[in-house]
């Protein structure tokens, strides 16, 4: 801290090597692990100890994070506003189920071949969206939402139809690990494959692609009188991120042995936009508090108004966004610094 | 082939009374209103009231629900629209998915969850064949009464002191400020005529369109392609897209039943892809 | 010497009716230090966007060292040497000055679509970054947000900006507009210190600063040229004189 005032005080008199180790230092700082990172990891690892009974709503909290956390790369980073996320959710979901029927049982298999596909997916509709206004956008990403939901209601033959896909089950992990009634195996599994998906993202959030992705949301005509050719990276950041969200439906496949024709839904993408608000866009883990949030939230609701609890989920949004989002986020704001503090500068 | 034709048209009509609204609320504020197929449902489910439980001529309900819903939109934009029109993008489409949640779980509430049926006065109903098409007489009377609409809404905009300060607000608020138009009276108003227009146009369109407590989530896409599509600076614009839609949608239903809903995608995708700024965008670069 | 590194071709641009830019062939030099000048609504600007890509013209070409870029997408022209600053800031107000110019340093070095090596692994990218702001005064305030430095710090990093993509023409759109008095000398001791092969278009409504700076200048009236020379041409053509007057009085 003292070294800042001094530069302050004459810039010029400052050596190179002084100033490059300080340049150097201060975006270090930038990717470091904040200590709010290493305790949600605590925290969930904790949760397998301390609540043995909730294995299936942890679960289900891990691969919404999973899914959030893939829209940020898409929303938080680039800028985009999406109503159809859920499509590579869903699509992860029912490629996961179908080879488990009637190909491969083995999860992590079932796990990379879904990413790939919704990959593919997220890689041919990111040209749809890279011209035209926001509106555009939404239309578009709504659309080809729609378009999947529609697409699975119509190959019943392949995809159960209304009825969804069920019979399968799946074998040990790597044939070691076996998924046990209570969920303990499936929440571990999806845990692993979260944080593996985090760190991913994570390392892409600092590279120069992620800065650039930043500065794409931030000022587009900038970024590209700095060479940023962001058409270029929309189409990487969204085929990424239909990735992890395809990841993420083929865990929900994997872990409740059961595709409904609701991965698909609209409500879907809609939920993960509003799991992402309540977390915080453009830092990652927004999309895991986020999750937690929603999910104990919209549990609880469902308890006392089982079939009005989305009217509920409505009146949170509005109030969310009346309120005023930034001011509701503040808190994650403060919490890297406060939490992670100065102590670099030493 | 005609008859097919024409029920597109009609379809296509209702699809541009529902819209239009929204697109004064895009042109005018920025603001994307994903919850105007509330209005439109409130409207519909205005005129069933109205008429199952009250007894009231269904051509009553048509303006009396053009009224309430107008009201009601007034209400909302006064209290709580005005306040996001500075918002961003993302808090716009959340606040108003939040309203259409609201909206369907409110409909299922009070409603229930099965489809509404109106029943139509019996000049109304039937088919009756002119040059040997068979036309619909409710579809006639919808092509009549949109068609009306739409010629009135072009004359309001282009012949009326409120439809010139409106052209103005739309085409740059700041200047339309400093020659003292009082550009948020002006858009209270549209905003509610726009959505008393949704309210007509749920309510007509029950009978053809169906109503449910989803409705408002069905029609989204709809009205995002008319108003993406169409652009928002005339009115001929959603009206061609409106029309497009429509007719493409009722075709793809009838001749291809297997692919029909997907003639739309298909629709919205071409276009995307062909013209990016929209069917009828102004010049280059807006 | 003689040498046209940037030429435009009956470049126009409407806006509705309204003529912004009315077909102006524009002849650069290398090396040169040319002005435009003009009455405010001449289409400065617009005549700047069209040359980075910004607007697409309504006809005419640009090109650059003789190749048409009339197409190009902005990020292309940067590459191929062609860059501009912002009449009003345009940074990016949550990046630091560092992690704004790494960035661009990135991209013109191509590993900007790198997505697997943290930006703190590129030692020698941010040793240029770091001297470069600190050529620029910049290096105190680095580690700080845009958003809350000084106006005349940021306009310094918009400058710092545009040279991070090592230009070989750099247009500046007004460099010194904004900066309070106290942090102006800052940025015109920067402007006339840059260096001598970057070839330099610049905007400016300051005419010592014009006279001082330019050797050629051109004067854009009504979206066309309405005159051009040597400084010392300009400054005793009394036309000039009565566009200058005229909008003064």
């Amino acid at each position: 801290m003292s070294l800042v005032e001094q530069e302050d005080a004459g810039a010029l008199a400052t050596t190179d090597a002084a100033t490059d180790s300080r340049a150097a230092r201060l975006m270090k700082r930038r990717s470091r692990i904040r200590l709010y990172e290493v305790a949600i990891w605590i925290a969930v690892i904790a949760a397998y100890f301390v609540l043995p009974s909730k294995m299936l709503i942890l679960t289900e909290i891990a691969i919404l994070a999973l899914f959030a956390v893939s829209l940020d790369l898409v929303l938080g980073f680039a800028g985009i506003v999406s109503l159809g996320h859920a499509a590579f959710f869903g699509l992860g979901a029912y490629v996961a189920g179908l080879l488990a029927l009637h190909f491969v049982a083995e999860p992590v298999t079932g796990l990379v071949v879904a990413g790939l596909i919704t990959g593919l997916l997220g890689f041919l509709t990111s040209f749809l969206i890279l011209r035209g206004s926001d509106l555009t956008r939404l239309m578009t990403t709504l659309g080809i939402g729609l378009m999947m939901a529609e697409l699975a209601n119509q190959m019943a033959w392949l995809t159960g139809g209304a009825d969804g896909l069920s019979g399968f089950s799946l074998n040990p992990i790597f044939g070691v690990f076996e998924f046990d009634l209570f969920g303990k195996t499936g929440y571990v599994y999806c845990l692993v494959v979260l944080f593996l998906g985090v760190m991913i993202m994570r390392r892409i959030a600092f590279s120069p692609f992620g800065l650039s992705l930043k500065a794409i949301k931030s000022n587009a005509m900038r970024a590209g009188m700095i060479a940023v050719p962001a058409r270029k990276r929309i189409v990487t950041a969204y085929t990424i991120a239909a990735v992890f969200a395809g990841v993420a439906g083929a865990l929900l496949a994997q872990t409740t042995s059961f595709v409904s024709p609701d991965v698909l839904a609209f409500h879907r993408s809609a939920d993960v936009l509003m799991v992402l608000t309540i977390g915080g866009t453009g830092y990652l883990y927004g999309g895991i508090f986020g999750a937690i949030l929603f999910t104990l939230v919209k549990d609880a609701l469902s308890i006392v108004t089982p079939q009005y609890w989305m009217f509920w989920i409505g009146l949170i949004l509005v109030v969310l966004v009346l309120v005023g989002r930034e001011r509701l986020n503040r808190w994650v704001d403060y919490l890297p610094k406060r939490m992670a503090g100065r102590e670099d500068d030493r | 082939m005609l008859t097919i034709l024409f029920d597109g048209i009609a379809y296509g009509m209702l699809l541009f009374i529902l819209a239009c609204g929204l697109t004064v609320t895009l042109g005018l504020m920025n603001f994307i209103n994903l919850a105007h197929g509330a209005f439109a449902m409130a409207g519909g489910y205005i005129t069933v009231v109205l008429m199952n439980r009250y007894g009231i001529s269904f051509y009553w309900c048509l303006p009396a629900s053009f009224l309430v819903t107008a009201i009601l939109g007034l209400v909302l934009e006064r209290t709580l629209y005005q306040w996001l029109y500075k918002a961003d993008h993302l808090d716009q489409v959340l606040f108003s998915i939040g309203i259409v949640f609201m909206s369907v779980a409110g409909a299922d509430y009070f409603m229930g969850g099965q489809q509404q049926l109106i029943n139509l006065p019996p000049e109304l109903s039937g088919r009756m064949d002119v040059l040997g098409v068979g036309i619909g007489r409710y579809r006639l009377f919808t092509v009549v009464v949109c068609s009306l609409l739409a010629i009135a809404l072009q004359l309001i905009l282009s012949k009326t002191r409120f439809g010139s300060r409106l052209r103005a607000a739309v085409d740059d608020r700041r200047v339309a400020m400093g020659l003292g138009i009082n550009v948020p009276l002006v858009f209270a108003l549209t905003f509610a005529f726009g959505s008393g227009l949704a309210g007509l146009g749920g309510a007509m369109g029950a009978e053809i369109l169906g109503l449910d407590p989803n409705f408002p989530l069905k029609f989204m896409i709809y009205f995002l392609i008319v108003v993406s599509v169409g652009g928002t600076s005339t009115v001929s614009g959603p009206f061609l897209a409106a029309m497009l839609l429509g007719i493409a949608d009722v075709a793809g239903k009838y001749y291809v039943p297997a692919i029909g809903p997907f003639v739309i995608y298909a629709l919205m995708i071409v276009m995307l892809i062909l013209r990016p700024n929209g069917l009828f965008s102004r010049g280059i670069g807006r | 010497m003689s040498e046209i590194v940037l030429e435009t071709r009956g470049l126009s641009r409407r806006f509705g009716a309204f003529m912004a830019t009315n077909d102006v062939s524009l002849k650069v030099e290398r090396g040169a230090r040319h002005a435009l000048i003009g009455p405010n609504g001449a289409g400065k600007t617009t005549l700047i966007n069209l040359l980075t890509g910004v607007l697409p013209p309504s006809e005419g070409q640009v090109y650059l060292e003789g190749e048409d870029i009339t197409g190009l997408a902005s990020f292309r022209r940067v590459k191929r040497g062609l860059t501009r600053t912002f009449q009003i800031n345009q940074l990016f107000p949550e990046f630091t000055p560092l992690e704004t110019v790494c960035l661009a340093i990135t991209e013109r070095q191509g590993v900007g679509h790198s997505l697997w090596s943290t930006m703190a692994g590129y030692g020698r990218v941010i040793e240029e970054a770091a001297s470069l702001l600190e050529r620029f005064g910049l290096a105190s305030v680095m580690g700080e947000r845009t958003s809350i430095l000084p106006y005349g710090k940021q306009r310094l990093l918009e400058i710092a900006l545009a040279f991070a993509s090592r230009p070989r023409v750099l247009l500046l759109d007004e460099p010194a507009a904004g900066v309070p008095e106290d942090e102006r000398h800052e940025v015109l001791s920067i402007v006339s210190d840059l260096p001598k092969d970057v070839t330099v278009l610049l905007i400016e409504h300051d005419m010592d600063l014009v006279f001082s700076f330019a050797s050629r200048i051109s004067v854009l009236v009504a979206g066309a040229v309405f005159a051009e020379g040597t400084v010392a041409e300009i400054s005793a053509d009394p036309r000039v004189k009565a566009v200058y007057l005229g909008e003064n009085a």
